[in-house]
Parts: C-alpha cells; structure tokens; sequence
C-alpha cells in the first residue's frame, strides 16, 4: 500500500463510530474479540469485520496467540491521521475566532448591524 | 466565550467543520457572503490576507479570492454559486488555481439557529480521497505555528478603533 492508499484506510476506519469506539477502548489495554464485542451488543463476526478494516489501515495490529489473537493500537498511524485533521482544524479555528471579534464587533459597536434584507 | 469547533473527516473524501457562533444567524450569514466582512476574518493563517475578495451572490454567480502572504506568494480560488437559501444555506463548487485538490469541491453550509446564537456546519465534499488529502499539502495548513497572535492583534486593532 502506498502511503495516500494507507491514509484513505485509516480516514475510512475512523469514519465509523463502533470502530472509534474500538480503538477508544484500546486505548486503555489491548483486548480480545470476545472482550471487544461484549459492551457493543455486536456479534464476534461484525466486531471481526471492524478489526478487519482496522488492521487494514494500520490502526491496530493483532497478536500471535492462537486463542485470543489480543489487539493492539498502533499509535503512529493514529497520529498520523489525526495530525491531518489538527492542522485543518488550526486553520479554521483561526478563521471563526476572527469571525468571532468581527460578530461581537458587528454587535456591539453599531448597535444595530447594517443589513440589507 | 468560544464555542467548541468540531472537525471531522467523513466518508471517505469529504471533511465536516461545525461551530456555533454567538449571533443571529442573518449576521452570521451575511459574514459568509458580503466581500467586506469575509475579508475580515476568512484569512486562513498567519501572515496571509486578502489581495481580492468578490462575491456575486446569486445563484450561478461567482466568487473570486485572492489572498498574499508577506512574502508576496499569491493563492487563488474561485467558487461558483449552486443554491442561496438566505439565512439558511449555502452550496458552491470552489477550485484553487493551482488544483492541488484533484478538481472541484463541493462545499454545503447549513445556518442552523441555536440556543440564541447559530451553528454553521459545513461539509466539504472532495472529489477523491486524494484530494482531500492534496488539501493538507496546501498552502493554507503551511506554517500555522504561529497560532492565535493574529487575532490578538485584531482585538487590540477593534479596541483601539472604538476608542478613536
């Protein structure tokens, strides 16, 4: 996979709420199917299917224990991904806050702001 | 008092960026849509300002922005209006000249009003998975280090502007 296809794998992982729901709880310990499916009221199959496409995007990565196969969060793929997001954000959050003085200016200073309904 | 800004990628090559803004939401609109408020805050990062700045509101009409940084390098885009809802929605394509996003975008705000303020939500549809990752190599996300310095200045530029 090359590094664009490995990014649009993990930007397709975490478009899903159960798989950030995964990973969120990896976060605190890595974990068997059978633990993963319990708090999701999700069978082994579907929770399967979501690793599947976890393990896919480099997101996590499962053991070699035959029985329980634990996963585990690969943290730089995560970070990869979400340093992506941080730096749109950044761009944005500079662009509302502005937005923001401008609004309380607009409300504020010329009592009522000119306006052409 | 801020509110919260939620961005998030969804699907597989669009990006959502919401935030609620503590004012009516036909002031808030007309932020989004008259050329001499849009100057005033759409300005991306540090360092970088508006050079043009038009908007033709109606639909099918066009708006063109240019912004400089202060080493003179220009950045241009230019949108094409698909449906004016005032105050409620806005959808246009957008294309920057250099198209590092693999073709047009298509952008959707939605003006929702909330708890007294408005909530802008705005979905940015690329046109490939690549594309939404070409938006990150643009100069837009360059050197966004310097962080909130700007606005400071801008509130210390509006104070001033009061009390002259």
């Amino acid at each position: 996979m090359t590094e664009s296809e490995r990014l649009d794998a993990t930007f397709t992982a975490l478009a899903d709420p159960t798989r950030r729901a995964i990973l969120a709880r990896l976060m605190e310990s890595d974990a068997s199917v059978m633990e993963l499916a319990e708090p999701f009221a999700m069978s082994q199959p579907a929770i399967s299917k979501h690793l599947k496409m976890l393990e896919r995007a480099g997101l996590i990565s499962r053991g070699r224990d035959a029985q329980r196969r634990p996963c585990h969060i690969e943290g730089e793929a995560l970070k990869e991904a979400t340093g992506w997001l941080e730096q749109y954000r950044n761009v944005w959050e500079g662009n509302f806050r502005r937005l923001d003085a401008l609004l309380e200016d607009l409300q504020s200073t010329r009592g009522r702001p000119k306006r052409d309904n | 008092m801020t509110s919260k800004l939620e961005v998030r990628a969804e699907g597989e090559n669009a990006v959502v960026i919401a935030r609620s803004f503590a004012a009516p939401r036909d002031l808030v609109f007309d932020c989004w849509t008259k050329p001499h408020f849009v100057k005033q805050w759409l300005t991306g990062p540090e360092g970088w300002s508006f050079l043009v700045c038009e908007i033709d509101l109606k639909v099918g009409g066009q708006y063109r922005y240019v912004w400089q940084n202060t080493e003179g390098v220009t950045m241009g885009m230019t949108g094409t209006l698909k449906e004016i809802v005032k105050p409620e929605k806005l959808v246009s394509s957008e294309i920057f000249d250099e198209d590092w996003t693999g073709g047009e975008a298509l952008v959707t705000a939605l003006f929702t009003s909330d708890d007294g303020g408005t909530r802008v939500t705005q979905t940015v549809v690329y046109s490939s998975a690549q594309a939404r990752e070409g938006a990150l190599a643009s100069g837009m996300t360059e050197g966004m280090e310097a962080g909130y310095q700007r606005l400071e200045r801008v509130l210390d530029e509006m104070t001033g502007r009061k009390a002259s």
